[in-house]
């Protein structure tokens, strides 16, 4: 499909870089669902039962390895497919992404139909979870050649639409599955279906308004700083060189460490507030905090990266590990003195922190790496996500259960938590503290090669296995 | 905002492509609020 080339997504004079922005939410606003992706698990369990579980129905347990496989393969996929998304240009990885995204709905709803669960590990799992990947990656190389003089907002505003696509979702979910739901029927597939269908359009839209910039192109007034910064490159590195820095695995650290410690506490808000704080802190107050959480988390990726255009990426992530850690660290106070608004600032701060440190990244990978390649990088680089979202959780829950196991009363069980919270935010601290500029042996020449790319390439083209690199990317 | 973008993109363009995505975030964002304002009730 021609309309997908590359060549064919470059701007004509005169095209508003603004309207990048709005296509990148196209994408991320759908892809956001999987925050919301909870809504269906009730739903699900009584699909024999309708209105309580009945033999034959499908355990939460079971159902809890959707989310999973789907975020396994976000990773994976934006990993192995960063570089295609890359040279094949945004419009063909987001048609891809829209398409995957939708026909895992289109799975999942027959997979609900025939009740047979291994389709929707499938459909949501498996080819949503590719979507997911390819939706995550495709806008952010575009936007920051849009936005050479504002990279870290222009990534944040559509890092911020993922974590924003929860909020229309969860009720657009819940109005779905009501609107066709019957005495007889719950109405979850016919829900994904809809959901499968709006999102299509909705992503498939983003995907025809994407424009490259013209080579060359820069905005008007702007001129690229005359003295290089130490920590803002002008080359670029090849991705599969870029894995090989220490500079990458420092910020892969930073991003898990980072990562890990708000995404446990997001996990379990809910019941951590009621917890520490009984007879407060009802059921629906504490559905009320999560929301609050999900808020700041959406509004902490648009202002942290756009801070960081301001004062540097290193120094925000500074702010990150310093002020997350002190936080972390003041939790288990808030408890003892019973404050629940204390409680809920600091937690707000700190999600504003986890959501920041998501839309940070892509502008720190451009500023050590270079924008050539930097999607295809972010993709390798989101496997740290990946492996957050099995430490975060099983940490809280983990150091929780054996709290309570030796005798510790629920409103303190917390605390140690809290404090290997902090604890791994120093160390994402020092992680943060080493790094320095790329060497230069690891820099494109202006061929389009590295030294060590050339070589490797040279010796892969001798044994058939590689087609090449295309010329300008 | 028009004058900038010459013969290519249109102010409505933009206002289109902005309101595509930002109502229905709009709309999300207040169904949240409403909800987390249980917390302080």
């Amino acid at each position: 499909m021609s309309f997908l080339d590359r060549s064919l997504t470059v701007a004509n004079p005169g095209f508003n870089r603004w309207m990048v922005p709005p296509a990148a939410l196209c994408i991320h606003l759908c892809i956001g669902q999987a925050y919301a992706f909870s809504v269906f698990n009730l739903p699900m369990t009584k699909l024999i039962g309708i209105t309580q579980s009945a033999p034959g129905d499908w355990k939460l347990t079971e159902l809890g390895w959707i989310f999973s496989i789907a975020i396994f393969f976000l990773g994976a996929s934006a990993a192995v497919l960063g570089r295609w998304v890359e040279e094949g240009g945004p419009r063909r990885a987001m048609f891809t992404a829209g398409l995957c995204w939708a026909v895992g709905f289109f799975i999942s709803a027959i997979g609900v139909y025939l009740h047979t669960l291994w389709l929707i590990y499938l459909g949501y799992g498996v080819i949503g979870g590719c979507g997911l990947g390819l939706g995550y990656i495709s806008p952010v190389s575009t936007l920051i050649k849009w936005f050479p003089d504002r990279p870290g907002m222009a990534t944040g505003m559509a890092i911020m639409g993922f974590g924003g696509g929860a909020f229309i979702a969860s009720p657009l979910s819940v109005w779905l599955m009501q609107r066709f739901s019957t005495p007889t029927h719950v109405g979850v597939a016919e829900a994904f279906i809809g959901l499968g269908v709006i999102y299509l359009i909705f992503m498939w839209v983003g995907a025809a308004i994407v424009r490259t910039p013209a080579p060359g192109w820069k905005p008007e007034g702007y001129t690229p700083p005359a003295v290089a910064q130490k920590l803002i490159t002008k080359n670029d590195v090849y991705v599969y060189d870029a894995i090989k820095t220490p500079q990458f695995w420092l910020i892969w650290w930073v991003l898990c460490l980072n990562v890990t410690a708000g995404i446990g506490v997001l996990g379990q808000a809910s019941a951590m507030s009621q917890e520490m704080f009984p007879g407060k802190v009802t059921a629906i107050a504490a559905a009320g905090f999560v929301g609050l959480l999900s808020l700041f988390n959406m509004l902490g990726r648009f202002f942290w990266a756009s801070t960081s255009d301001i004062i540097g990426r290193k120094n925000t992530y500074f702010c990150f590990f310093a002020i997350g850690t002190v936080l972390y660290a003041l939790v288990p106070w808030t408890g003892e003195i019973h404050s629940v608004a204390l409680f809920v600032l600091c937690f707000l701060v700190i999600i504003t922190m986890y959501g920041g440190g998501f839309a940070t990244v892509p502008a720190y990978l451009k500023d050590m790496f270079g924008t050539r390649y930097v999607g295809a990088i972010h993709g390798w680089l989101i496997t740290a996500w990946s492996m957050a979202g099995i430490f975060g959780p099983v940490l809280v829950n983990y150091i929780r259960q054996y709290q309570i196991d030796h005798g510790v009363p629920k409103a303190q069980a917390y605390n140690v938590t809290m404090y290997v919270m902090a604890g791994l935010l120093v160390i994402g601290f020092f992680c943060n503290l080493f790094i320095k500029a790329v060497h230069e042996r690891y820099h494109m020449r202006t061929d389009g090669e590295t030294a060590l790319g050339a070589a490797a390439e040279a010796g892969a083209a001798a044994a058939g296995r590689l087609t090449g690199k295309p010329a300008s990317a | 905002m028009a004058n900038a973008n010459q013969n290519g993109t249109t102010a409505w363009q933009l206002v289109l492509a902005w309101g595509f995505v930002g109502i229905p975030l709009l709309w999300g964002v207040s169904e949240t609020v409403i909800n987390a304002m249980k917390l302080f009730q």
